[in-house]
């Protein structure tokens, strides 16, 4: 099966920003856990940090227009994301891993990625050679005839990251993508995350501080629903280096600028 | 391809003379790229270590294809049957089936005065469509949902592969009954286009459910409890019916873009 590809589609990325959300709000049920958020982020590997309950996972599951913001502007990679004109194109140069994410027991791991590969609208004549590219990066070569309900927790996590960037997209949005990974797997995996972030914007959700410090170009800090910090990750340390509960000075830091943003609200 | 790089200029850039950096290089790496000719005439003017290395490397590399690792075999049937099924919509096949066949074994015990496989034909494909989009039967439906071929394209798929699962069942026990194939037909594809039509606006599971549940409550039970045949299920009113199968599936196409946008 051959896809005509538009000129569009072929067109250098050429938006200053990946991201660009101003006044953005979202629902979670009936609560709103984005609540006015103004974010723009353009290519690099973005941490982002949170208590539980802050928003993270509803702000990423909006920027995989997964669901649809109650109010505010959101332009992904140069497109409104209410525009169904662009909405299919656009969705084919995104990459996301949701924190849980489902799946087909009885996939093997190549069925799976191949599989998101097509539905992510990768050239049907790509799709068996970006699959065993995306297996190779996360590590799972010898196990990608394996059955998907067979893979051990981390596996099946590296598994989320292949289809993920299977069709080596512009803006990629990895929700948790470190739980389960023993501490060798989650080195490996840093740096796939720094070369992935060379080309296109990564938004990382992690609640392990020392994830971003260790990948991330900058970190970003919500706290119910908006953005409580925004720096880099030496700021993180600076701020914890004579404050705060933790174990590193990255950690500590954290919980002083969750703390100094909540007295000053 | 006009002219070909004369022999001087091909020995230098064979010998290294004229280096990769030399701006001069360039129209002759241009015009190697594609001259078979010239390319011929190159493997001539190489040194002798060069080309050893040539060799050398030709050797390691078919060793490699014909010893490495094979390549993965090409699956199309596999391929096939993971774009087209809706992997949810199985254990709802087995609950219809099993439904089809208690209402054929219904009025095939009761025959002048039943007619229960009619009244079930129009809600027949309605539990495949609920399921077949819902995201607490699909477990990859957060994975799913935010790409390119969601929304639109997979409903079609999935609406294919139910009405597929459907019609044929309804034909055999219409067939056994020896009722008109219009009275299940048309029914079933009204109900199936009004789901998607009204399921572009609240969503397909939602309007599925809706639709099944108005269906049951308002002419099944009725029907069962008064041992009364309703008027919609007899031949008179089949024009009825085709009139509303033509104008909703019309609709139903006319309105497609409602499927494109975000969830709610
Ligand atoms: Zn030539």
């Amino acid at each position: 099966m051959v896809r005509a590809v538009s000129a569009g589609e072929v067109a250098p990325s050429t938006q200053a920003w990946q991201v660009e959300a101003t006044g953005l709000r979202v629902k979670a049920g009936s609560r709103l856990a984005v609540d006015g958020l103004d974010l723009m982020l353009a290519p690099g590997v973005h941490g982002l940090l949170g208590p539980n309950g802050a928003g993270k996972t509803t702000l990423m599951r909006a920027l995989a227009t997964v669901i649809k913001p109650k109010d505010g502007r959101l332009r992904l990679l140069g497109h409104d994301v209410r525009d169904r004109r662009s909405l299919r194109a656009l969705r084919s140069r995104l990459g996301y891993l949701p924190q849980q994410f489902g799946f087909y027991p009885k996939f093997t791991v190549r069925d799976y990625v191949e599989y998101m590969a097509w539905l992510r609208e990768v050239p049907a004549a790509d799709v068996p050679a970006a699959t065993q590219r995306a297996i190779d990066r996360v590590g799972l070569t010898d196990r990608a005839g394996s059955r998907l309900k067979s893979l051990s927790g981390g596996m099946l996590r590296r598994a989320g990251i292949a289809q993920a960037i299977v069709n080596e997209p512009d803006l990629l949005l990895l929700d948790e993508p470190t739980v389960g990974l023993d501490p060798e797997q989650r080195v490996e995996f840093r740096e796939l995350l720094r070369d992935l972030g060379d080309a296109s914007c990564v938004l990382v959700s992690t609640h392990l501080v020392e994830d971003v410090v260790a990948a991330c170009s900058d970190v970003l800090l919500l706290d119910q629903g908006r953005l409580a910090f925004r720096g880099l990750p030496a700021d993180l340390a600076r701020a914890g280096a004579s404050d705060g509960v933790g174990d590193s000075a990255a950690e500590r830091g954290y919980s002083v600028l969750l703390r100094d943003h909540r007295s000053a609200a | 391809m006009t002219a070909h790089v004369p022999v001087a200029v091909l020995t230098a850039y064979a010998t290294g003379e004229l280096g990769a950096d030399d701006a001069m290089a360039w129209p002759v790496e241009a015009h190697l790229e594609t001259c078979a000719q010239c390319q011929d005439r190159l493997a001539g003017l190489i040194p002798a270590p060069v080309g050893e290395m040539l060799a050398e490397t030709r050797t390691a590399i078919l060793a490699r294809a014909r010893n490495g690792p094979k390549p993965a075999r090409r699956r199309r049937l596999r391929r096939l049957t993971h774009r087209w099924a809706a992997w949810s919509v199985f254990p709802w096949a087995l609950v219809t089936l099993m439904a089809v066949i208690a209402a054929f074994l219904l009025d095939a015990a009761f025959p002048v005065r039943s007619a229960v496989v009619l009244l079930l034909a129009p809600v027949a494909p309605l539990g495949g469509l609920a399921v077949a989009w819902s995201r607490r039967w699909d477990p990859a439906w957060e994975t799913v949902a935010g790409t390119a071929r969601a929304g639109l394209e997979l409903l079609l798929r999935r609406t294919v592969v139910v009405l597929a699962t459907v019609l044929p069942l309804l034909a055999a026990v219409g067939w056994r009954l020896g009722t008109n194939p219009a009275l299940w037909l048309l029914p079933c594809l009204t109900f199936t286009a009004a789901a998607l039509l009204l399921g572009g606006l609240i969503g397909v599971s939602r309007a599925a459910v809706l639709l099944g549940g108005a269906w049951v409550l308002a002419i099944v039970l009725p029907a069962l409890v008064t041992v009364r045949m309703p008027v919609f299920v007899q031949t008179e009113s089949l024009p009825g019916w085709a009139v509303t199968a033509v104008a909703l599936i019309g609709l139903t196409i006319l309105r497609a873009g409602d499927h494109r946008h975000l969830s709610k």
